[in-house]
């Protein structure tokens, strides 16, 4: 298939597409889904990226209108500019959802994601890691003589960048929430 | 229950009320432990008929030729379990052909559900990626209005399939109704009117076109018989030439004087070259699915493309399209006529009067032309004399899947929409005869066939005895080669003649299958007997299978290798050597 240069998993084109995978930038998107908050729309979701190969990088869901019965869906993404947009008018087709935001296009944005990260550690390693945690401005949340849990909200390169630094330190559990976004301004 | 006081009625009696309300007058169906309730309020009024399949794959079938028949929603009951599982072919078969059909799906009770209960299935779940909206209804007070719900979400913007899963408590249990008015339907209100910004646009486009072409699917059949009636309008009034895909047959009539005949891998020649050469191409409620395209990158490439479709993520999907206009083809088409009108009617005369020309160099090529014989019958021969001796009938034709679809396609004229039903997107063999059942339900007067090859009519032939069931006096015209054709053909260009199980060594007599079924077999093997075959099948008042022995290694031409481009096309056994490369044998 490789030899062929047949683009994996790349359904939503024609089978007849044989196109240079490296022909097309990739972008990454942040993309805002508001939904009804019932049963199965978000395997409805995550089922249309799963059936027509698009990727997820991360992924947030969470009710945010108790009364209106909303859900808002973060997902990042990643694809060639055709293919994010195939992929917003395919959510946006979904009939429980009703409003598709690109994030990445829609002027600016914030974007927060909240780990929690183990380090476990004597010593030095020990020292270092509660140092490097102040200069990251993340919290202790939980201590043992032997390791601290961090809990820390930022960008995800942030959190990226904490984690690899935390990793000669003793590194032993990460646990992400996946990246929350609002636009700028009103 | 002592519902008489309370004005409530049980989750069983609501589905049919609101069935009624729908305006649904027949379902096709096969009862089971999970729909019994909703079974027993059927057995208590005669409003609605139900039609029993024998097969739940053959009940979506019959929903959907019904609903392609009617442009009126298909309505199908299943039961739970092997009942839900046996509808997922036709829900994705009317799915890929945005076919509007309704399915309720009995479910063990609520208490049961997770717990593997015998005939338990996720139904909702195996349906989510097949159905345009599926619900399952835990509680009776939803239950009227979810149905209202699902009516209004498979009409709605670009039709489709939707599920409604009710589990057996729910309908058993007493509620109040809800009518169809007080349903929650202003969530999903898809566009219509196209913007008249991009409308204009391509007015203008269309009034210095040196070499257009309309290009049309079943979004005109879609949008309805104003919808083709407005096309037929603009085509008479531009003079531009028209080709359709597959599942637009009938929209634009098969002898209208701008008609180039299908287009797509087994397309006309002058359809494909058409597209291939034009430099405005005016796509109307059609997808550029891979059939028609060929290779994308080669795909016409020195025209303009305007894109008028109901559906945003069709636009700019696989070709990428200068005018993309978002709306339903009825209204679009309004506007355009409108707009082109008051403007003054303009359109390049000097330009077109050439590019006719050239549409008549490629018309005369001749490209359906086969090499007829006196011993055999030839299967284009076969429908060529059905076409002349039905023509003008009240006929309806649906298909099976494969090179009788294809043939029947070119041979076949369609003069009005809603005549032609075949299985285009998912190429679902076994469509055909139970989709004509569902036609000839609708439409009881009139002279129903079913084009079909053995093959694929094994696949769902126990239909037949929902056809004598319920009278439905359905032709079954099988083009018997004894081979899986298309397969066949493939094998032969693709795969070096080599014939991997693509033949059927122990296939029934046909017509003793006939009378096993109760209803009249023919076999026809000689061309001059045919004609008469074919009258004695029409005449006859009942539902006829009829085998017509045909040639056995006849390909389809002409034809679009895969991975070639429109301008490639072969058109006869002589062009085919060594065509297909590497590149081209992974696709389909």
């Amino acid at each position: 298939m490789s030899a062929l240069n047949i683009k994996k998993g790349s359904t939503s084109h024609s089978a007849y597409d044989l196109r240079d995978p490296y022909a097309e930038v990739i972008e990454s998107h942040t993309l805002a889904v508001l939904v009804d908050n019932e049963s199965g729309v978000l395997a409805r979701v995550i089922g249309l990226f799963s059936g027509r190969g698009y990727n997820i990088d991360s992924l947030t869901v969470a009710e945010v209108d108790h009364e209106g019965h909303r859900s808002r869906i973060t997902i990042v993404t990643r694809g060639t500019p055709q293919v994010i947009e195939q992929i917003k008018a395919q959510l946006a087709r979904i009939v429980p959802v009703h409003e598709v935001h690109d994030l990445t296009v829609e002027g600016p944005a914030v974007q927060r994601e909240l780990a929690l990260i183990k380090v476990a550690g004597k010593g030095d390693h020990r020292i270092e890691a509660l140092r490097l945690a102040e200069i990251f401005r993340a919290n202790v949340v939980d201590s043992t003589l032997e390791s601290f849990v961090f809990e820390m909200t930022g960008t995800p390169e942030k959190i990226d960048a904490f984690a690899d630094l935390m990793r000669p330190l003793g590194l032993r559990e990460v646990a992400r929430t996946g990246v929350a976004a609002l636009s700028r301004g009103i | 229950m002592t519902r008489a006081n309370s004005g409530a009625m049980t989750g069983a009696e609501m589905i049919v009320k609101a069935l009624k309300d729908q305006g649904v007058e027949v379902i096709f169906g096969y009862p089971g432990g999970a729909v019994l309730p909703i079974y027993d309020a059927i057995f208590q009024q005669n409003d609605i008929r139900h039609v029993l399949v024998r097969h739940e794959q053959g009940a979506i079938h019959m929903a959907e030729g019904y609903a392609r028949s009617t442009g009126k929603p298909g309505v199908a009951l299943v039961t739970s379990g092997p009942g839900a599982t046996n509808a997922v072919t036709g829900l994705t078969d009317a799915l890929l052909d945005s076919i509007p059909i309704v399915v309720l799906s009995g479910q063990v009770p609520t208490f049961m559900i997770g717990t593997d209960g015998f005939q338990e299935a996720d139904t909702v779940g195996i349906t989510r990626p097949c159905t345009k909206m599926n619900w399952l209804v835990k509680d009776t007070e939803k239950l009227a209005a979810t149905i209202h719900e699902a009516f209004h979400v498979a009409t709605s913007g670009r039709p489709g399939p939707v599920l409604v899963d009710i589990p057996k408590d729910v309908q058993f249990a007493p509620s109040t109704y809800t009518p169809k008015e007080k349903a929650r339907t202003g969530h999903y209100q898809p566009k219509v009117k196209g913007d008249i910004d991009q409308i204009t646009r391509l007015v203008e486009m269309i009034e210095k076109a040196e070499r257009p072409v309309f290009y049309t699917g079943g979004g005109v059949i879609n949008s309805g018989p104003g919808a083709s009636q407005l096309l037929r309008e603009l085509v008479e009034a531009t003079g531009f030439p028209i080709t359709s895909t597959l599942m637009g047959l009938g929209a634009y009539p098969a002898s209208g004087k701008a008609w180039l005949g299908m287009l797509g891998m087994h397309g006309l020649y002058e359809a494909n070259l058409a597209m291939h050469g034009c430099d405005l191409m005016i796509n109307i409620g059609a997808r550029f699915d891979d059939r028609i395209t060929g290779r994308v990158k080669d795909f016409s490439p020195h025209s303009q493309k305007a894109h008028i479709d109901i559906d945003p993520s069709s636009i700019n999907k696989v070709i990428r399209v200068d005018v993309p206009i978002v709306g339903d083809v009825g209204h679009v088409l309004e506007d355009l006529l409108r707009i082109w009108k008051s403007r003054g009617r303009k359109v390049n005369k000097e330009g077109l009067g050439k590019w006719w020309a050239q549409i008549k160099e490629w018309q005369a090529v001749n490209c359906l032309d086969y090499k007829n014989s006196e011993k055999t019958i030839k299967p284009q021969y076969a429908l060529q004399r059905l076409e002349a001796l039905t023509k003008g009938m009240d006929r309806y034709v649906t298909t099976e899947v494969g090179q009788h679809q294809m043939w029947a396609a070119q041979f076949l004229g369609f003069e009005a929409p809603n005549r032609w039903m075949t299985s285009g997107g998912l190429g679902t063999m076994g469509y055909g005869l139970p989709a004509s059942i569902g036609v000839q339900v609708a439409h009881p007067e009139a002279l129903v066939i079913n084009v079909a090859g053995e093959a694929s009519w094994l696949m769902n032939m126990q239909e037949m005895g929902t056809a004598m069931q319920f009278r439905a006096p359905v032709k079954q015209f099988i083009l018997n080669n004894e081979r899986l054709g298309m397969v066949r053909q493939w094998q032969e260009l693709l795969h070096g003649e080599r014939y991997s199980h693509s033949w059927s060594e122990s296939l029934p007599d046909f017509v003793k299958l006939a009378e096993a079924f109760g209803c009249k077999g023919i076999r026809c093997s000689d061309p001059r007997d045919l004609d008469d075959a074919i009258l004695e099948m029409i005449r006859y008042d009942g539902p006829v299978i009829f085998d017509c022995l045909v040639e056995k290694h006849e390909n389809c031409f002409p034809m679009i290798p895969s991975g070639k481009p429109h301008n490639e096309m072969l058109l006869g056994d002589a062009d085919t050597q060594g065509v297909i490369k590497a590149g081209g044998a992974v696709l389909v």
